[in-house]
């Protein structure tokens, strides 16, 4: 792994003093995944150039990684890019290399700290999925001069095209100690990943070298929700300490904003689980088992109903399961309380005894998740073997579909969709099954109605 | 002296007061462990055998005990007062929940020796007026046991009668464990006399000079399924064949519903005559009246059902779920004759019939009538050869233990059905075959192979497993078999190699294998390939009615080609290719199922490549590159680093490697020319399970296929080493380095007679030795610096050949029960097992 920084800035040399680095001599320090080496291929008074050359030992960092993550046993942990493009790795590797540059001292030029300086930085191999235009997001604002390449693939299979790599250079007119604040942030929240795992500690890191900038700059939401990979209390923690001295309003406009798109989003499903309700109350059901419960949004919707006796929920997914019981906080229930809901671990393309018995079940945006080879056993096992009073299957409503700019023609909206139906489609399904199973059926629609293409969600309530 | 005689399988009831020697009866004549004693349990819940308080928990206890024993078979004896009538009808219910017979057996003692023997016990100090309020309950309960509803009552008084008498235990009725056949098992008549003799002499059965009873010569006897009567036109003939087979012991017969209700009509009990009663009783008529009288005394003593051949064969008219073999019990009796019925009625009047064989997981076969079906098909080991012979169909028989099925047309529709025959009985049920059991796969499961005796599957492994099958699975009938994961050798001895051939021959060397086949190993995704001769020829076998070449799935059962068309076009090819090498005929069967390698990698692999492979050389080969660049920069202002910059060129020469290698296994498929098949294994075919056969019988037959069609397969290079021989093991060698070195990933090395065991048991089936340079992909770019092989060197392969070995015998016992025609659970069990393991962790680069 490999990054350059150059200055024009003359004397140019003046660069060796401000990296606490001999541009004649050759420094190393070892790291726990590697080395760090400091090498400086030109240094002269019009321009000279520190290189920060890394090498990754890439068992050495397997073996830290399986320390602190867990047994995670894939193969991309022994084949990946690490070793050769910027990341995490690169952010300890600056932190090591160049600690009393980042914290702004320098004993021998101390007049030239806090002066912006004409700066390059290059790197062959910038790693980002998301391409170039996050790239300039994030360091543009910065005023940074951006100049991004993308690298291919593969040469010998061209239809490949490119890969999420890019060669990259930055130029500014900008204080060192603050270009390596940057660097240090931003590398990890292009690549999207830590090589360590993120706790407390990491929201400190984030304020103290984003002190300067981070507060300022247009995508600090994205920058600290990437930097701290997700863990939305600690997103929350950094953002409010980043804006403790700040008045309020500066920043509201932008929070309700960022409200809005999430509650038009959640929308659809709440306004599902709002329907499913109304059905299930309307038919006085008081046992339900919902298939497919994933975290038990619907579960916990349905405890709060008067009346209702007993709540089972369903699913093929262990991991989901847990989350459930941890989001329904079965730990904590009342003996009463918890007498009525049960979560188990089955699958509905399985014949289930434990799912016989119940007034209602309900299959909230299941079938499009099942084979359509599979969802015979499906139905047998629902409509055939369990034979509840009512069962409610909603799935979506694929005529609507045009109406989501960000879906491609013929494109799902869940990569894990195995298919999507019409209304003629999901109503001839419903038909089929309601014949052969002795149920009838009532089918109507959920969310938004377009006059020509019907609701964004199809629901059906098959009674016997 | 007086006998008691028990059933085999009994509820004994001890009646007696307090004092009369229930528990030293019971000692005298019954194991200790078959006596339940209520003092006993009282001791167990409370720690005072005496403590009137613990009573009803005590009885909780023996209840329960009772319970299991007699859900397990078991005979068993309550020690307890049981003077009173409710103590005694909770028994009583016990006992015909599960089927058995009760016995009382009462012990009517003086009642002053009672007193005198409660007296005498320290622990014990019932007053007198305990006992003698027992003795009167006692008393008054004599009259009724029998109508209580216990089968036999023996009434013992007085220490003498007590003291004489012997326990003997006898089998009950239907039970002919000791009975193995040979049978021929002929289903429902219904009065088809014509049908019936010609299925007669096609089974080699004929009357012997001076005998009129039909005998078989090689001594098989005929099992008649019931309702031999009604309907058809010779009930009579019917009847008298079948009374002269039973009387001569060349033939038994169990009861139908039909039998039952003719019965009651002789006996002049007043029935409905319909469904075809009517014919019967108008034919008997034209009969001698003694005959009636006969015909009355045979049908009396049929009985409902026979357990056979140590339990592994039951025949009941209507079936009979594995809970009631061998019980008796009037609801044991109403399944066998009426079948599941709920009482409810269909629209044409018939009673409702619930799918019980759908239920059905006992071990033992259980053959049946009594619902007309178009054609006998198994399901989970139990099978209807009732094929409507008096509607214009068949009569059938099933042969046992060959389990072959004969069949004989009728000749004419006597008897017009009110309702149309089904056509599958599985379809006339209204449930998919398809569909399993929950129960049957999730939890902690140990499962029986015939390799490896028992492969335990781990709950948490169960649980990912449940996840895999259900979403990403092909259906589960096509999962007949997963393959095993593989082992690679041992770590060479060689520094600078991780793999080598020396240590796998030296292992199967050491595990006593004469001789190994070195397989080439392709480089592509492993693909099981199950193909059919033609389109809906082979599929019936699987439990599918489609029109379907086939299926081809990946190791984890998924579907190799998805919905694509093209699968079903590459089949094709594949169907045709084994058409050419003549191996249909050959095989003697309409379907294979083949373990192959389907090439090239990038088919199913390409987004991994590009994802991983492709994105890692692009990344190196810039990212070394630039090192380079900066170094001989660092040169040029007269700074010594020629060493690092050495140390470079060989990275960049390595990064180089591992990029030559991945596109070496990569090429565009735009059309099915572009894919190969590389079959490996012939696994199975109908009646046989080839995976055992040694490898050169399949490599002898596998090597047809490219002949036939280069296009579409490709050849596997071999190469058979002699263990021992060091000429023969160089040359080995010196094969694995010529293939290697010109890019393929290795080989397989696997004992010639497939199945070997070995001192420490089952030897590994194939070890793979990977090539050098594969190993790129495997264990990273620069994985041959020196530095990094040192560490990689130590890796441990123990749990990896547990994993292979377990795996491979689920594979193996999954391929055998298809074959040999077990139901879909059992089949499903395996492949679900070897998923499951997969989840286990182990390094992955092994």
């Amino acid at each position: 792994m490999l990054l350059t920084i150059t200055t024009t800035t003359s004397p140019a040399t003046d660069l060796g003093f401000l990296l606490h680095k001999n541009p004649d001599s050759h420094f190393t320090a070892t790291l726990s995944f590697g080395t760090a080496h400091v090498v400086y291929p030109e240094a002269n008074h019009d321009r000279c150039t520190a290189a920060l050359v890394v090498d990754v030992d890439p068992i050495a960092l397997v073996r830290a990684r399986q320390s602190s993550s867990g047994a995670e046993l894939a193969l991309s942990r022994y084949i990946n890019d690490r070793p050769y493009s910027t990341s995490s790795l690169t952010s300890v590797a600056l932190i090591k290399a160049f600690s009393t540059a980042m914290g702004g001292r320098c004993k021998e030029r101390p007049e030239l700290v806090n002066r912006p300086l004409s700066l390059e930085v290059k790197m062959p191999v910038v790693s980002c999925a998301q391409g170039e235009q996050l790239v300039r997001k994030l360091f543009e604002p910065l005023k940074y001069e951006v100049e991004i390449h993308p690298i291919a693939l593969d040469e010998r299979f061209t239809q490949w095209g490119e890969s999420s790599l890019f060669a990259m250079t930055l130029r500014g007119e900008v204080v060192l100690a603050h270009l390596l604040s940057h660097l240090y942030v931003l590398l990890p929240v292009l690549d999207d990943e830590k090589h360590y795992w993120v706790g407390q500690e990491e929201v400190d890191k984030l304020l103290r070298q984003g002190q300067e900038w981070l507060a300022s700059h247009p995508e600090r939401d994205l920058i600290a929700r990437r930097y701290l990979r997700y863990h939305h209390d600690l997103v929350d923690q950094a953002l409010s300490r980043l804006f403790d001295d700040e008045s309020e309003d500066s920043t509201n406009g932008e929070a309700e904003q960022s409200q809005e798109t999430s509650v038009r989003l959640q929308s659809l499903a709440a306004q599902r689980r709002v329907a499913v309700r109304e059905v299930l109350r309307s038919l006085g059901a008081r046992k339900i088992v919902d298939l497919g419960c994933g975290e038990g949004r619907l579960i916990k919707e349905l405890l709060s109903e008067q009346g209702i006796e007993r709540v089972v929920g369903l699913d093929v997914a262990h991991r989901a399961l847990k989350r459930a019981s941890l989001h329904l906080q079965l730990e904590t229930m009342t003996p009463r309380e918890r007498s009525r809901v049960e979560l188990l671990h089955g699958s509905v393309t399985y014949r289930d005894s434990r799912l016989v018995g119940f007034d209602a079940a309900t299959a909230v945006e299941v079938i499009e998740h099942l084979d359509p080879t599979k969802l015979g056993a499906f139905e047998s096992n629902v409509f055939g073997f369990a034979r509840p009073t009512t069962v409610v299957v909603t799935t979506p409503n694929s005529d609507y579909n045009s109406l989501f700019s960000h879906l491609g023609e013929g494109e799902f909206r869940h990569p894990d969709h195995r298919f999507e139906w019409n209304r003629q489609e999901f109503d001839r399904w419903c038909r089929v099954v309601a014949d052969s199973y002795g149920y009838s059926v009532v089918i109507s629609g959920i969310g938004d109605e377009d006059v020509e293409r019907g609701a964004s969600s199809q629901m059906a309530v098959f009674s016997r | 002296m007086s006998t008691l005689r028990l059933p085999d399988l009994c509820l004994v009831v001890l009646v007696g007061v307090s004092g009369s020697g229930k528990s030293t009866f019971a000692a005298q004549h019954f194991l200790r462990t078959e006596v339940v004693s209520s003092d006993f349990c009282r001791g167990l819940v409370s720690d005072d055998e005496n403590d009137q308080s613990a009573t009803k928990a005590a009885f909780d206890v023996l209840n329960y005990i009772v319970e299991q024993r007699l859900e397990l078979g078991r005979l068993t004896v309550v020690d307890a007062t049981n003077v009173q009538v409710e103590a005694r009808k909770s028994l009583i219910d016990l006992a015909r929940r599960h089927h058995v017979l009760a016995v009382a057996i009462v012990l009517d003692m003086p009642i002053d020796l009672c007193i005198a023997r409660n007296g005498a016990r320290v622990d014990r100090q019932f007053g007198p007026h305990v006992l003698r309020n027992q003795s009167s309950q006692l008393q008054r309960s004599l009259r009724r046991l029998k109508r209580e509803g216990f089968h036999r009552v023996y009434h013992l008084t007085g220490e003498q009668e007590m003291a004489q008498v012997l326990v003997a235990r006898e089998p009950v009725w239907n039970d002919r464990r000791n009975d193995h056949g040979p049978f021929d098992i002929i289903g429902d008549v219904h009065g088809c006399i014509d049908e019936l003799v010609e299925l007669l002499e096609v089974l080699g059965y004929c009357r012997a000079a001076g005998e009129d009873a039909y005998s078989h010569p090689e001594g098989r006897r005929v099992v008649f399924l019931g309702d031999l009567v009604d309907r058809g036109p010779g009930t009579p003939a019917v009847l008298r064949l079948a009374m002269q087979m039973v009387r001569h012991g060349s033939a038994l017969c169990i009861s139908g519903n039909h039998e039952v209700k003719l019965l009651r009509a002789l006996q002049g009990t007043k029935v409905e005559v319909r469904h075809g009663l009517g014919e019967s009783l108008e034919q008997l008529r034209a009969e001698p009246s003694s005959f009636s009288d006969e015909v009355a005394e045979f049908l009396d003593h049929l009985i409902s059902h026979y357990v056979f051949d140590d339990g592994a064969l039951v025949v009941a008219h209507a079936g009979l779920p594995a809970s009631m073999h061998g019980r008796t019990s009037s609801a044991v009796r109403a399944f066998a004759l009426y079948g599941d019925t709920s009482g409810e009625s269909d629209e044409y009047g018939f009673p409702v019939r619930y799918p019980w064989a759908e239920d059905y997981r006992g071990s033992a076969s259980v053959i049946y009538g009594h619902t007309p079906v178009k054609e006998p098909v198994w399901v989970n080991r139990t099978l209807c050869i009732d094929t409507g012979c008096v509607f214009g169909g068949s009569l059938t028989a099933l042969r046992y233990p060959e389990r072959e099925i004969v069949s004989v047309p009728a000749r004419e529709v006597y008897y017009e059905p009110a309702k149309p025959l089904g056509v599958d009985p599985r379809k006339a049920l209204g449930r998919e075959p398809g569909v399993l059991d929950v129960g049957e796969v999730l939890g902690k499961h140990i499962i029986e192979t015939r390799l490896r005796h028992t492969v335990t599957i781990r709950e948490e492994n169960s649980l990912a497993a449940l996840e895999v099958m259900s979403r990403f699975a092909v259906d589960p009938r096509w999962l007949v078999y997963l393959p095993a994961t593989m082992s690679p050798t041992a770590t060479s001895a060689q520094s600078d190699l991780l793999e080598s051939p020396e240590e796998a021959f030296a292992y199967y060397a050491k595990a006593g294998v004469a001789e190994v086949v070195c397989e080439e190993k392709h480089m592509g995704s492993r693909a099981v390939v199950v193909v059919f001769r033609d389109v809906g020829v082979g599929s019936h076998r699987f439990g599918f009615e489609t029109s379907s070449n086939g299926m081809v799935y990946t190791r984890t059962g998924r579907s190799f080609f998805g919905e694509e068309d093209l699968g079903q076009r590459f089949l094709a090819r594949v169907r045709a290719g084994i058409e050419a090498a003549g191996l249909w005929d050959e095989l003697a069967t309409e379907w294979l199922i083949l373990d192959c390698e389907l090439l090239p990698w990038s088919f199913k692999a390409e987004d991994l490549m590009r994802r991983q492979y492709a994105v890692v050389g692009a990344a190196a080969a810039r990212s070394l590159g630039a090192e380079r660049e900066v170094l001989e920069a660092v040169a040029a202002r007269g700074m010594d680093v020629t060493r690092a910059i050495e140390q470079l060129n060989q990275r960049i020469g390595d990064v180089e490697s591992f990029a030559k290698v991945y596109r070496h296994y990569g090429w565009p498929v735009g059309s099915l020319d572009d894919l190969q098949l590389a079959p490996f294994q012939i696994l199975a075919g109908e009646g046989s399970v080839h995976a055992l056969r040694d490898h050169a019988w399949h490599l002898d037959l596998i090597k047809r296929l490219p002949e036939a069609d280069p296009a579409t397969f490709r050849s596997t290079r071999t190469a058979f080493v002699t263990l021992g021989d060091r000429g023969s093991q160089e040359r080995g060698y010196a094969w694995w380095e010529d293939l290697t070195r010109e890019g393929c990933e290795g080989m397989v090395v696997k004992p010639t007679q497939v199945v070997h065991f070995g001192r420490d048991g089952l030897t590994q089936p194939a070890l793979k030795v990977r090539g050098r340079e594969y190993l790129r992909l495997v264990y990273g770019p620069e994985y041959t610096d020196p530095q990094h092989l040192a560490r990689l060197r130590t890796r441990s392969l123990g749990r990896k050949r547990s994993l292979a070995l377990r795996e491979f015998s689920l594979g193996i016992e999954g391929l055998e029960r298809f074959v040999t025609g077990e139901p879909l659970h059992r089949v499903h069990e395996c492949a679900f097992g070897v998923l499951a393991l997969e989840s286990e962790e182990v390094d992955p680069r092994l």
